[in-house]
């Protein structure tokens, strides 16, 4: 089996050159490129009963939308690389899903881009590359 | 966006009439009278007792029903209590299906539909009429009706309408029509209409008219006496603006705003009762007693026993059918793990919540009591008589003020949330019903929405017994139709889940978590 190398995408400027670093040491190792994005979604929300019944609905839509406008346009950007590329479209929270998916491929790297979210949201909050620095079991690297 | 405000501006307009309550008060009446007199034969009808007794056939039809549930189905409230539970964490949720509707979020919002003035007003008109013994059949009746709501969501969930555009449409009249073709049965079609008819009287009743009521009641136990018309042209244009002006974010808010509201209440009813903590044993002692003898209520046991039955029925809401419409557009391979799911609703609703609204008005010793005879006294009206004259929302907000008195502001702001959350809940089981019988389309769609607000006005003129006595009928009336249903289509129930146990005990089914 070869080895994988995990990388976040999220369709912004920072997760694009996250994604061509990782590309690059794929590429160098031989190695399968995951591409993640994450919906994020917390099944402890509440719902009224119109979002409910409608929620099946608008999930369809949020994957197909999420295929058409992020991951499709990557794909075809980086089919000539060479590298073999897996691509998974998640629902969850962000950092979690990240991890579990770490775990579930066995991947031995974790790429992703720094966000540029506003200093005080991220200090309260903490960001999703931080959070990642810190938890994950594997290298991250966090490319800006 | 313009039209939102209209609501707010016709009630400022209306302001100046507060200086000429003889005017206000005759609107009132005249609505009241018209009221009662239209709504009075249906009324004696659904109470109507044994031939020779004082007992309601009504509500032995429901104490029989979930009896027999409950038996049938092995006691699945006990059986089933752990894996409910396991459901709602999410232990059995694949997580390739993370974006549907988790069965935490289904149970969240069937409650904020169920809890709402049934467990704050609805209890202090059992616990005033009924005495502390109302609360004992109460608790049990909610026990029992876990059973009636296992096998509704599951039924709920297993016929329902699903359409192209992935919306689905589910609920009694669904299950009746489809459940009997398929067993070959007949005469499945005229019951659920008639089960979609009273539906939307339900809807009008107690899933509107009772709310606006009681929200007009707090407001005015809060702010000072104003005629309740315009507390209802006020309430109906937040309705109607949520319900058919797409405002949306309305009931957004309030679907937050109302778990939180109800931790609040409980949380604040066990500070009163550790407060009291000396009389818990007492409270406990006179709601056993009371149970089997009435201490000195109207009509003694059986007088607390039907109040302990209606109350929760109309409170929990178990074999009324309601709940099935709510559950059934939540997307699940397996049926019976919605009815596992909603058989915690009546547990959470009555055996929780409502048992603490009578145990802080039995404990702050709301309830007047001969000292002599440790009866209690029963006033002229048929009520025991209160230490300020209260009934209804008014007796739990004395009751919780008498130890906080800042609380009957957060009280007056959970009643007027809970009544709004219940309303827009049920405008929307009315629109299923409604959309059952005309067909689905943006007329039948507008119209019962408009109608629905007027009544929000109506009940908020009337006075309390009318509406109440109106609201319990048309709700049990649902439950007289969807009962039927139950009983022909119980078996089908039982082989969904004899399947899913053995499923479930093969490791066919499997925990994620």
């Amino acid at each position: 089996m070869t080895e994988k190398i995990v990388v976040a995408y999220d369709g912004s400027e920072n997760a694009h050159n996250a994604v061509n670093f990782a590309l690059d040491v794929a590429r160098a190792k031989n190695a399968t490129l995951v591409v993640v994005h994450v919906l994020e979604w917390s099944p402890y929300s509440f719902l009224t009963k119109t979002e409910i019944e409608e929620r099946h609905m608008r999930r369809k839509e949020e994957l197909e939308r999420a295929d058409k406008a992020i991951v499709s346009p990557l794909l075809q950007e980086i089919q000539s690389s060479g590298v073999a590329v897996e691509v998974m479209v998640k629902y969850g929270h962000i950092s979690e899903t990240l991890l579990k998916v770490v775990a579930d491929t066995g991947a031995k790297q974790l790429v992703i881009g720094r966000t540029g979210q506003s200093s005080i949201s991220t200090r309260l909050f903490g960001s999703v590359a931080g959070t990642l620095a810190q938890a994950a079991p594997v290298a991250v690297t966090i490319v800006p | 966006m313009n039209r939102y405000f209209k609501a707010p501006l016709m009630g400022a307009a209306a302001a100046p009439f507060l200086a000429a309550p003889a005017y206000a008060s005759t609107i009132d009446e005249t609505v009241n009278t018209a009221f009662a007199n239209a709504t009075g034969w249906f009324v004696s009808f659904i109470f109507s007792p044994f031939p020779g007794t004082s007992f309601p056939w009504i509500v032995a039809w429901l104490v029989i029903a979930a009896t027999i549930f409950t038996v049938y189905f092995a006691g699945i409230q006990l059986r089933g209590f752990a894996h409910a539970i396991a459901l709602v964490k999410g232990d059995y949720s694949d997580p390739d299906d993370a974006g549907e509707v988790s069965h935490f979020q289904a149970l969240a919002t069937a409650l904020s539909g169920t809890v709402g003035l049934g467990n704050i007003a609805g209890v202090a008109v059992a616990v005033g009429i009924g005495g502390p013994g109302a609360t004992f059949w109460m608790i049990l009746a909610g026990l029992m009706g876990m059973a009636s709501k296992f096998t509704e969501c599951t039924l709920g969930v297993k016929y329902r309408n699903e359409y192209p555009d992935g919306t689905v449409s589910g609920g009694p009249m669904y299950y009746i029509t489809k459940g009997f073709k398929e067993r070959g049965l007949k005469g499945g079609k005229p019951l659920a209409i008639l089960f979609a008819i009273f539906c939307i009287c339900g809807a009008f009743g107690g899933g509107n008219m009772f709310q606006s009521n009681q929200a007009h009641a707090q407001l005015t136990n809060v702010l000072g006496d104003f005629p309740g018309w315009i507390t209802g042209v006020i309430f109906a244009g937040i309705v109607f603006a949520t319900i058919a002006g797409g405002l949306q974010s309305i009931a957004k808010v309030t679907e937050k705003v109302v778990p939180i509201m109800a931790v609040i209440y409980v949380a604040t009813a066990l500070v009163i009762i550790l407060m009291n903590a000396d009389q818990i044993g007492w409270a406990f002692g006179q709601i056993f007693e009371g149970a089997f003898t009435g201490l000195g209520v109207a009509g003694g046991l059986v007088g607390a026993l039907i109040q302990g039955f209606k109350r929760a029925a109309f409170s929990n809401e178990a074999g009324v059918g309601s709940a099935a419409i709510a559950h059934s557009a939540v997307r699940t391979k397996e049926p019976v793990t919605e009815g596992y799911v909603s058989l915690l609703e009546p547990f959470i609703d009555t055996v929780v919540i409502c048992t603490m609204t009578a145990l802080v008005i039995i404990i702050t010793g709301q309830l007047v009591m001969d000292p002599a005879t440790g009866l209690y006294i029963v006033g002229e009206s048929g009520a025991i008589e209160t230490v300020s004259g209260n009934t209804g929302v008014a007796l739990t907000s004395a009751a919780f003020s008498s130890s906080f008195g800042w609380f009957r502001y957060i009280l007056a702001v959970a009643v007027i949330m809970f009544a709004f959350s219940t309303m827009i809940s049920w405008s929307y089981y009315g629109l299923k019903a409604w959309t059952f019988l005309f067909g689905e389309s943006k007329a039948a769609d507008l119209s019962f929405k408009v109608i629905f607000c007027i009544f929000v006005v109506i009940g908020a003129a009337a006075s309390l017994n009318p509406v109440i006595d109106f609201s319990d009928a048309a709700i049990f009336a649902m439950a007289v139709v969807n009962i039927i249903g139950l009983y022909f289509l119980m078996p089908i129930v039982k082989a969904e889940l004899e399947s899913y146990v053995s499923r479930l005990k093969s490791g066919e089914i499997k925990k994620f978590n």
